[in-house]
């Protein structure tokens, strides 16, 4: 700009054919201006392949930590259920047959197997390749079936997480025998189980239907699961009315004045309150106030509701402002009430748009964990819970705590329960993608 | 007229589950629990959550719910009250204070059970291979304080390897990395490692306002030799594997234990720590771990004492126990008899 304006007279002496564009310094200009484009393209897809290698390395390391976990070690036995050790054949009561000592009967069947391992120390070594669980899946099975007593069954049992750990290569094999928790004798016995085909890596089962444990190789995510629809359910039946109520009512009846613009900044001020506090507010009301149950799904539901209410009224919003003001007066212009003209033909033409937002803010409030924190739902729970006032927690909580425990275990069940929650995350936003595609109206 | 129903309808819905949501509070509220209530300590957590699981295996009681709240937290959540909205048992990584002992009774909580659970032993440690290192806690001290003496005055710390504080250390960058503030596992260090090492320089023993002294002894330097971690030490662990020889770390035992196949341990005033050394107490930087049960409730929350009883068991706290397994550091035989008798007997606290 300051060039041309200060020679002017070069100006008017240019040949007619060149013009102002055709000059030197213009072209240059032009040059620059090009180069800048094409700088700023790249910029920008270079913020794209950041984002990108950034999302590839998390999956990467997740998936790889966390594949392995899908699959258990398990140890073949062949269990004598004795009735000396359980309860004369013929008991059918399950809290007497829940209560033999199972341990024996595992302790035998893999002394029986290695019967060069009688000394104390020995037969310690022997049984710590087995998980504690592997008692309580046979008491389960005993009392599902107590026909078993005095029976020789081969069983499939959980291995010890050590052995697990081991066997899949996630501790260094290669390390002196004191710094390893597989002693030289435990390993001799997994190599004999592995030859006859009797230890071997199966389907964790366990993983999927099972709650929370100390134990690395009983751990599973459906408590967690149970516990996120649980809270789900309660968010959405408590925030999907009202904040739709909200939102018809400040878009198509509420009059536009100072207190509507006041509740209008505050909606918008409470969508970017960072979430912790939703939870301080939950502690105070819910639970000190109304002296609702700590850890229950319920309060956290609430808490929740509390949170992605201004998400979803905003959203609810901007739908309804998006249907045309035409279909309005259509409707009122044969004879609709503007209640009738709301709920029959402006809402559903805005419902793909809010079931959108609706379903983004659902997806947000599963994986929060810090409001939960407040309310007693970050806990330690054997239980998978019945009903939304059980005691529960949540998969992210679920997922947190499992990355706190020193067990090495845990480090690939964690990145499993990951896995489980992206998979949810990526149903629920295919969910809001199909609806919009599906309903999406364009005028 | 279709206006007045739907007006109506949306009302009676409103008010509908307004009533619902009172309704159910009220109900929530007067419902008796039947599952013990656990709060407190991350340090104790792991064991209490290892008890309740074979507890609600092996008995005919639910599983009790462990919170993880942080000693101070628990405190005054059992110090609430007596009732069933208040917590049962709270788990501490140090012994009730006479003040919560206190508020506790103010609040009714009058009679209340210890049990001594074991010891934890802060490690510190770093990745295996390196030369094997002996730290004296003076040592750690010179290393990790904000301020220290330098000519007999007390001046920003200028150490910048750890063979400029002894030259029989080696030649490493003064790198440690620790738990924040805010955690347990950072007050049991200052008050095990650097509230002791300080004692040994007449520089800090001539300062006569105690407050003053403590702050200098606890100050820990904030010029990146110390690097705070974050709550989770497995976090440290896997930074401590990963990165180069001489960068230590602070975290409990347990997880030092679970891998040592990665690490190795620093050796304290001359003592490696293990499950002999920090039992028997010679392993300096150790703590011992406590549970709080409240009396009031046994008889009201089904299976209190039973739960109590599984937690001192043989099976549980004894040598070779399931706890050991998880790391707890069990305490000598005359004292694990001792604290037995106690909890069965139910023995009241007394401060």
């Amino acid at each position: 700009m300051t060039d041309m304006a200060a020679e002017p007279n070069q100006l008017a002496a240019m040949p007619a054919d060149q013009g102002i564009h055709m000059t030197d310094k213009a072209k240059r200009r032009l040059k620059a201006r090009y180069a800048a484009e094409r700088r700023f393209r790249l910029i920008g897809m270079a913020a794209i392949l950041f984002s990108l290698a950034a999302l590839a390395v998390l999956l990467f390391t997740i998936l790889g930590n966390g594949f392995t976990a899908f699959r258990q070690t398990h140890v073949q036995l062949e269990i004598q259920f004795e009735p000396d050790q359980i309860a004369p054949v013929g008991t059918t009561d399950t809290a007497k047959l829940m209560q033999g000592n199972y341990g024996a009967l595992i302790t035998k069947s893999l002394q029986q197997r290695f019967p060069e391992a009688s000394s104390r120390s020995n037969r310690r070594a022997l049984e710590a390749l087995m998980s504690a669980g592997a008692e309580v899946q046979l008491a389960r099975m005993v009392a599902d079936d107590p026909s078993l007593l005095g029976q020789t069954r081969k069983v499939w049992l959980p291995a010890h997480s050590n052995v697990d750990v081991f066997v899949k290569g996630q501790v260094d094999t290669t390390a002196a025998e004191a710094d390893r928790r597989i002693k030289d004798n435990q390993l001799g016995w997994i190599n004999a189980l592995k030859a006859t085909g009797d230890l071997e890596l199966r389907f964790n089962t366990r993983f999927f239907t099972g709650a929370d444990s100390r134990e690395p190789e009983l751990v599973g995510v459906w408590g967690g699961v149970v516990g996120s629809f649980y809270t789900l359910l309660v968010t959405l039946a408590v925030a999907f009315p009202l904040g739709i109520m909200a939102a018809i009512y400040l878009e198509e009846f509420a009059p536009k004045n100072r207190w509507t613009e006041i509740i209008e900044v505050n909606i918008n001020n409470l969508a970017a309150v960072p979430s912790i506090v939703y939870g301080l507010l939950g502690l105070a009301v819910f639970i000190g106030f109304f002296g609702m149950p700590r850890s229950a799904p319920f309060v956290g539901g609430l808490v929740l509701a509390l949170m992605s209410l201004p998400v979803i009224i905003i959203a609810a919003r901007a739908a309804l402002r998006a249907v045309p003001p035409s279909i309005r007066q259509a409707a009122l212009g044969l004879g609709a009430s503007p209640l009738q003209a709301v709920l029959h033909h402006v809402l559903p033409l805005a419902m793909p748009g809010i079931l959108t937002g609706t379903i983004i803010a659902m997806a947000h409030a599963l994986g929060e964990t810090a409001p939960l924190l407040m309310i007693g739902m970050v806990a330690f729970i054997v239980d998978v819970p019945a009903t939304p006032v059980d005691a529960a927690t949540v998969l992210p909580v679920q997922i947190f705590m499992w990355a706190d425990s020193a067990e090495r275990g845990f480090v690939e069940k964690t990145s499993a329960a990951i896995i489980v929650l992206l998979v949810f995350l990526l149903l629920m936003n295919l969910a809001a993608i199909l609806l919009r595609k599906k309903f999406e109206r364009r005028w | 007229m279709r206006f007045d129903v739907n007006t109506k309808a949306l009302l009676v819905a409103g008010m509908t589950a307004v009533a619902a949501l009172a309704a159910s509070d009220a109900a929530l509220a007067q419902a008796a629990r039947d599952q013990i209530r656990v709060v407190g300590s991350s340090t104790v957590y792991p064991f209490t959550t290892t008890v309740a699981e074979r507890f609600s295996q092996t008995g005919s009681f639910k599983a009790p719910i462990v919170e993880s709240t942080g000693t101070g937290g628990g405190m005054k959540l059992f110090c609430g009250g007596v009732g069933t909205q208040h917590p049962d048992m709270t788990n501490a990584s140090r012994r009730i204070t006479k003040s919560e002992f206190e508020q506790c009774a103010a609040n009714g909580v009058k009679e209340i059970v210890e049990i001594k659970v074991g010891f934890d032993g802060l490690s510190v440690a770093m990745k295996k291979g390196g030369q094997k290192v002996n730290l004296k806690r003076e040592e750690i001290w010179l290393a990790l304080a904000a301020k220290v003496p330098v000519n007999g005055q007390l001046a920003d710390n200028p150490y910048k390897t750890w063979k400029q504080i002894n030259p029989s250390l080696p030649d490493w960058k003064i790198e440690v990395m620790g738990p924040p503030p805010t955690s347990g596992t950072r007050d049991s260090f200052v008050e095990l490692v650097m509230d002791v090492g300080c004692k040994k320089f007449p520089e800090i023993n001539a300062i006569t306002d105690s407050k003053a002294r403590s702050a200098a002894c606890g100050k820990i330097r904030e010029d990146g030799a110390f690097i705070e971690a974050g709550e989770n030490d497995n976090l440290i662990v896997q930074r401590l594997a990963s990165g180069q020889t001489g960068l230590m770390g602070v975290f409990g035992y347990s997880f030092l234990e679970e891998n040592m196949d990665k690490l190795q341990g620093v050796l304290v005033d001359g003592v490696e720590a293990d499950f002999e050394t920090i039992s028997s107490g010679k392993y300096p930087v150790s703590r011992p771990l406590f549970v709080y049960a409240k009396k009031a409730h046994i008889g009201v929350v089904p299976g209190i004492k039973e739960f109590m009883a599984e937690y001192v068991s043989d099976r549980s706290m004894g040598e070779g126990g399931y706890l050991e397994k998880k790391g707890l550091v069990a305490m000598p035989k005359a004292e694990l008899q001792k604290v037995r008798s106690e909890v069965t007997g139910l023995v009241n606290l007394a401060m």
